[in-house]
C-alpha cells in the first residue's frame, strides 16, 4: 500500500518535472528566435518537410470531410425541408471546428511524429552534442526553425483544409444532389462572419500550431537516448497532442463562442 | 532534394494557404456584404424589437437597402429604439415610410421591412421612422389564439 502511494507520488512529481522542463524549452525557444532571422532558410527548408509534405493528407482529408458533411448534412436537413441550408452547415462547421481540430489532428500524427522521431534520433546519434561541443546553440539551430515552421505551417494547412472541405460539400450537395447552387452560396455567406468565425478559425489553428510542435520538439529532446526510448517518444506525441488539442479546442470555443 | 525546389514547394504553398484564407474570406464569409457600409442613419422606435439583431437586413420591397447597426433601450419611454444604416444610393425613401419587424419564413430571422409613404420630402441621416410595428413573437400569438379558442368553446 506504501510502496502505492510512494510510486503515486513519484509519478505526480515526474509529470511536474517534465512540465517545467518542457516550459523552460519554451521559453528558450522563444529567446533564441531572433536569431533565425538571417538564417531564414533553415525555417524555410523546415516549412517543407512540415508543411509541403502534409498537403497531400490535407487536402484529401479535407475533402472527403466537406463531402461526407454535405451527404450527412443533406440527409438531416431536407427532413426539414431546409436543404438550402446546407452552405451554412458545411462552412459553419468546418471553419468553426473541424478545420483546425482535424489539420491539428493530421498534423500531429503526420509531422508531430516525424519531428519527435528525428529530433529523438538526432540526440540519440548525440549529434546535439555533437554541435554544443562546436559551441552551436542545438535549441537556436535544430528546435527553432521547426517550432517556426509548425506555427507558420499550420493556420495555412487549416484554411486550406477547410477551403477544399466546402468544395467538396458545394460538389456533393449541388453537384449530385441537386441543391441550389446560389442558394448554398448566399446562405453561407449570410451566416458565416469574417470575424467571429473565420477570424476565430485562423486563432485557433495558430495555437494549434503552437501547442503541437511545442509537444513534439519537447518530447525529442526529451526523449531517452534509446531506439526504445525514441519510439515512446514518437507515441507520446501522437497522444498527447490529439488529448491537448481536444481539451484546448473546447477551452477556446468557450472563450470565443459561448457565453459562459 | 535541391534547395531551389524546396523554396519553389514552399513558395507554392504559402501562396496555396494564403489563397485558401482570401477564398474563404471572400467566398464563404460575408465579408462582400460589408463593402456597402456607408449611408445614412434613421433610427425607429418599436414596443418590442424581440430576435432583431445588429447586422440584421433592412428592406423595402423585398430587396436588402442597408442593415441594423444598433438596438438600445430607452429607459423613459421603454420602448426598444433601432438605428438603421441605409445606403447612400437609396436617399428618396419619404418620409413618412413605416416600419416593421418581420420574420423570413415562419421560423427565420428577423429583418426590418420598410413600406413607402406618400411624402415628398425624403429621410436623413438622424430621421425617425414613426409609424412602427413590433415584431410578431410566435408564443404570444398562439397564446391569444388558444384564449380565445377556449372562450368560444366556453360559450357554446
Amino acid at each position: 500500500m506504501l510502496d502505492w502511494f510512494q510510486s503515486l507520488g513519484q509519478k505526480g512529481l515526474g509529470t511536474f518535472e517534465r512540465l517545467g522542463r518542457a516550459s523552460i524549452l519554451f521559453a528558450n525557444i522563444l529567446t533564441g528566435l531572433h536569431t533565425l532571422i538571417p538564417r531564414f532558410h533553415l525555417v524555410v527548408y523546415q516549412v517543407y518537410s512540415v508543411g509541403v509534405l502534409s498537403l497531400v493528407i490535407i487536402v484529401v482529408s479535407g475533402l472527403f470531410v466537406g463531402m461526407v458533411l454535405g451527404l450527412q448534412g443533406y440527409n438531416t436537413l431536407v427532413d426539414f425541408g431546409a436543404e438550402e441550408s446546407l452552405g451554412v452547415v458545411v462552412a459553419l462547421s468546418l471553419v468553426r471546428e473541424l478545420g483546425p481540430v482535424v489539420t491539428a489532428l493530421l498534423f500531429a500524427g503526420r509531422a508531430g511524429s516525424a519531428l519527435t522521431a528525428e529530433i529523438g534520433l538526432m540526440k540519440a546519434t548525440e549529434q546535439l552534442s555533437a554541435m554544443e561541443m562546436m559551441a552551436i546553440d542545438p535549441i537556436r539551430r535544430v528546435l527553432a526553425p521547426r517550432f517556426v515552421a509548425g506555427f507558420i505551417s499550420m493556420p495555412l494547412l487549416a484554411a486550406i483544409f477547410s477551403a477544399v472541405g466546402v468544395m467538396g460539400g458545394h460538389f456533393v450537395g449541388v453537384e449530385l444532389l441537386g441543391v441550389d447552387d446560389g442558394a448554398f452560396w448566399s446562405q453561407m455567406q449570410d451566416s458565416v462572419d469574417l470575424y467571429d468565425d473565420i477570424y476565430n478559425g485562423v486563432i485557433k489553428s495558430l495555437a494549434f500550431g503552437v501547442v503541437v510542435t511545442w509537444i513534439a520538439i519537447f518530447e525529442g529532446n526529451d526523449a531517452i537516448p534509446t531506439s526504445e526510448g525514441v519510439s515512446r517518444a514518437t507515441t507520446r506525441t501522437v497522444v498527447h497532442s490529439a488529448l491537448v488539442v481536444l481539451g484546448l479546442d473546447f477551452v477556446l470555443t468557450a472563450l470565443m463562442f459561448g457565453e459562459i | 532534394m535541391n534547395s531551389r525546389l524546396v523554396e519553389i514547394w514552399v513558395g507554392i504553398f504559402v501562396a496555396a494557404g494564403t489563397a485558401a484564407l482570401f477564398m474563404l474570406a471572400m467566398q464563404v464569409s460575408n465579408l462582400s456584404t460589408y463593402a456597402n457600409d456607408e449611408g445614412y442613419d434613421v433610427t425607429a422606435r418599436f414596443e418590442d424589437a424581440s430576435g432583431l439583431k445588429v447586422r440584421s437586413p433592412v428592406s423595402m420591397a423585398g430587396v436588402r437597402i442597408g442593415r441594423v447597426t444598433g438596438i438600445e433601450f430607452d429607459k423613459q419611454t421603454l420602448e426598444a429604439v433601432v438605428t438603421m444604416t441605409i445606403e447612400t444610393r437609396f436617399d428618396t425613401l419619404p418620409k413618412d415610410t413605416s416600419a416593421s419587424i418581420y420574420t423570413a419564413g415562419l421560423l427565420g430571422e428577423k429583418y426590418v421591412g420598410l413600406e413607402p409613404g406618400g411624402d415628398e420630402d425624403s429621410l436623413k441621416q438622424g430621421d425617425r421612422v414613426k409609424l412602427t410595428q413590433s415584431s410578431m413573437v410566435l408564443e404570444k400569438l398562439i397564446g391569444q389564439f388558444v384564449s380565445r379558442f377556449l372562450t368560444e368553446s366556453d360559450a357554446k
